[in-house]
């Protein structure tokens, strides 16, 4: 029993490389390449779930999607949505990070409420944020009322319910981005700060010259990090509006999810799956290029 | 006296940047413990009697118990086999810079969700698998596996090597110095991923909504299903709510300093 014990163990030590992964990999591989390739397969294929068999239609789905007014505004509200919570969060990140790079008692209490909102349940907060976005009733309507402004449909209405979900999930996660942005800021070397003091360089100037191009690579790994989710964002927007009013706010993702488990289109739900994915792909792509070039400098 | 007159102004500034968290999260809770007609009441009530019905009520008519059984059960299972599995591959990626892992890593992690749930949602029809913790576990498995690779590969790579290196010579075999020396090492690190794996899987939403049911619904989609009846149950869903995102809530505090550099390292390194 012991010599077995040793020789498995030797084995193990010599195939390290080999071994330790191994589990992963295989386990990965069942989990995740294999439902791809089936998901690979299914887009060249018309098929209703329940009905019949898969039938082969070649690049049938991909001519479809290309005439689809949905897959089109899909890919608008996508856009939108993205496009303005992305910098929204990246931007109100780094300048409160900036306003947080000091020593203060209590920034251990700022730290704390800050993993608040990353870590709570997206659908839990996002029901609420539903209450409270109420038009007639909702809290945040009251606030603004009291104050002498305006209130807003917010989700209840196509023109605004994009901001309205923007402003979510910048909620949910600026402070994500302001803790990883501060953690990079605290890293950055002193020399060129103290070069730039003695220069006569003032506050903003440091800002924009010095801690702008050093923190680069840091911003753009955040930026790539959140576009992971934030491009295949499905909780919130399902929770508050579900797509619409009408489908003002159903982004790609959530389309191809419609057409997949509401319509069973198993094959056109596929190929709309594969375009999200391409997109994703795309913009990590560009988004590497630039780290890269950003920390050369 | 303009030294103390700029930190009350720096500390005053703290105060409204911190403020949006905090709100959400106490109106929460105060929805919880209004009755239904004080919620929706208006102008909204800041002042009430606090009621703790809707807790009793979300355990004694919705079952939540079970639902958090549910969750704790998936969550728990999905942490610990993603453990087993991606503590000696990260170790292995880390220690024999094998890109290509990290390139199938990546690839899952971009992967858009629904494309998993699709195939995997007919392949657990085949098998009568749905609405089991089976089903469930496996599929969130897809998130927390390469979540916990990612994260440690980090946290291997800062460890400094001369200790395993004197373990070697101590005549420590290789598997030796990796449950004994090196584990204990990266155990911040462990603690890390273990509890993002955990948020992750009990924050999981969309793989539970397709592929739970009555027997193993896990409480986001509990939570959720108080708006599909019809009329949207508003202290109901503050109670749920504060229930379901507490414990995530506490996790994270634990480890809020280790979160940050698990999150990023493997971002800013190559």
């Amino acid at each position: 029993m012991k010599n077995a014990f040793s020789a498995v163990s030797r084995f193990i030590d010599r195939r390290q490389a080999f071994v330790y992964p191994a589990p992963a990999v295989i386990a990965i591989f069942f989990i995740v390449v294999i439902p791809i390739a089936y998901n690979l397969y299914l887009t060249f294929t018309k098929w209703t779930i329940g009905l019949g068999q898969p039938r082969w239609i070649g690049l049938g789905n991909f001519v479809e999607l290309i005439s689809d007014e949905r897959v089109l505004n899909g890919v608008k509200v996508m856009v939108y949505f993205s496009g303005l919570s992305l910098s929204l969060e990246l931007v109100l990140g780094l300048l409160i990070a900036v306003y947080f790079n000091r020593e203060f008692k209590g920034s251990e209490i700022v730290q704390a409420i800050y993993i608040f909102p990353f870590a709570a349940t997206p659908v839990a907060v996002a029901l609420i944020w539903r209450i409270m976005l109420n038009p007639e009733i909702g809290v945040i309507n009251y606030l603004l009322r009291s104050v002498g402004l305006p209130g807003s449909l917010w989700v209840s209405s196509p023109l605004t319910v994009i901001p309205a979900l923007v402003m979510v999930d910048v909620w949910k996660w600026t402070p994500m981005i302001t803790l990883i942005v501060l953690a990079g800021l605290k890293s950055l070397p002193h020399d060129p700060y103290e070069a730039a003091r003695i220069d006569g360089a003032n506050t903003f100037q440091i800002f924009w010259y010095v801690t702008l191009p050093l923190i680069r690579p840091v911003m753009i790994a955040a930026l790539m990090l959140r576009s992971l989710d934030n491009l295949k964002e499905f909780d919130m927007i399902y929770t508050i509006t579900q797509g619409g009013p009408g489908i003002s706010s159903e982004t790609l993702y959530l389309y191809s999810y419609n057409v997949g488990f509401s319509f069973f289109k198993a094959g056109y739900g596929s190929a709309l799956m594969v375009v999200v994915f391409l997109i994703v792909l795309a913009f990590n792509v560009v988004m590497n290029r630039m780290r890269l070039r950003a920390q050369e400098i | 006296m303009t030294k103390t007159f700029r930190s009350i102004l720096f500390y005053a500034g703290a105060v409204a940047l911190s403020l949006p968290p905090v709100f959400v999260f106490v109106w929460m809770i105060l929805t919880g413990l209004k009755t239904g007609v004080q919620n929706i009441s208006y102008p909204p009530e800041f002042i009430f009697m606090p009621t703790l019905e809707n807790f009793r009520a979300v355990f004694q008519q919705h079952n939540f118990f079970r639902y958090l059984m549910n969750s704790l059960i998936v969550a728990g299972l999905a942490t610990g086999i993603s453990l087993v599995l991606g503590l000696p591959a990260a170790y292995s990626i880390a220690k024999y810079r094998q890109g290509k892992i990290g390139i199938l890593i990546l690839v899952a992690r971009m992967t858009p969700f629904v494309s998993y749930l699709l195939p995997w949602y007919i392949i657990f029809r085949h098998l009568k698998l749905i609405d089991t913790y089976t089903a469930l576990t496996i599929t969130h498995l897809i998130i927390t596996l390469p979540m916990v690779i990612w994260v440690m590969v980090s946290f291997f790579e800062g460890m400094p090597e001369e200790l395993e290196d004197a373990a070697m010579i101590d005549g420590c075999s290789r598997l030796q110095s990796f449950l004994m020396i090196v584990l204990p090492l990266v155990r911040n690190g462990i603690a890390t991923s273990a509890i993002l794996s955990f948020i992750f899987s009990w924050n999981q939403f969309l793989f539970s909504l397709i592929l739970s049911g009555p027997k193993t619904k896990t409480v986001p989609v509990a939570v959720y299903n108080f708006i599909s009846y019809g009329k949207i149950d508003w202290a109901g869903i503050g109670a749920a709510a504060t229930l379901i995102v507490l414990p995530v809530s506490v996790f994270a505090f634990f480890v809020r300093r280790t979160i940050v550099q698990g999150l990023t390292m493997g971002a800013l390194k190559d």
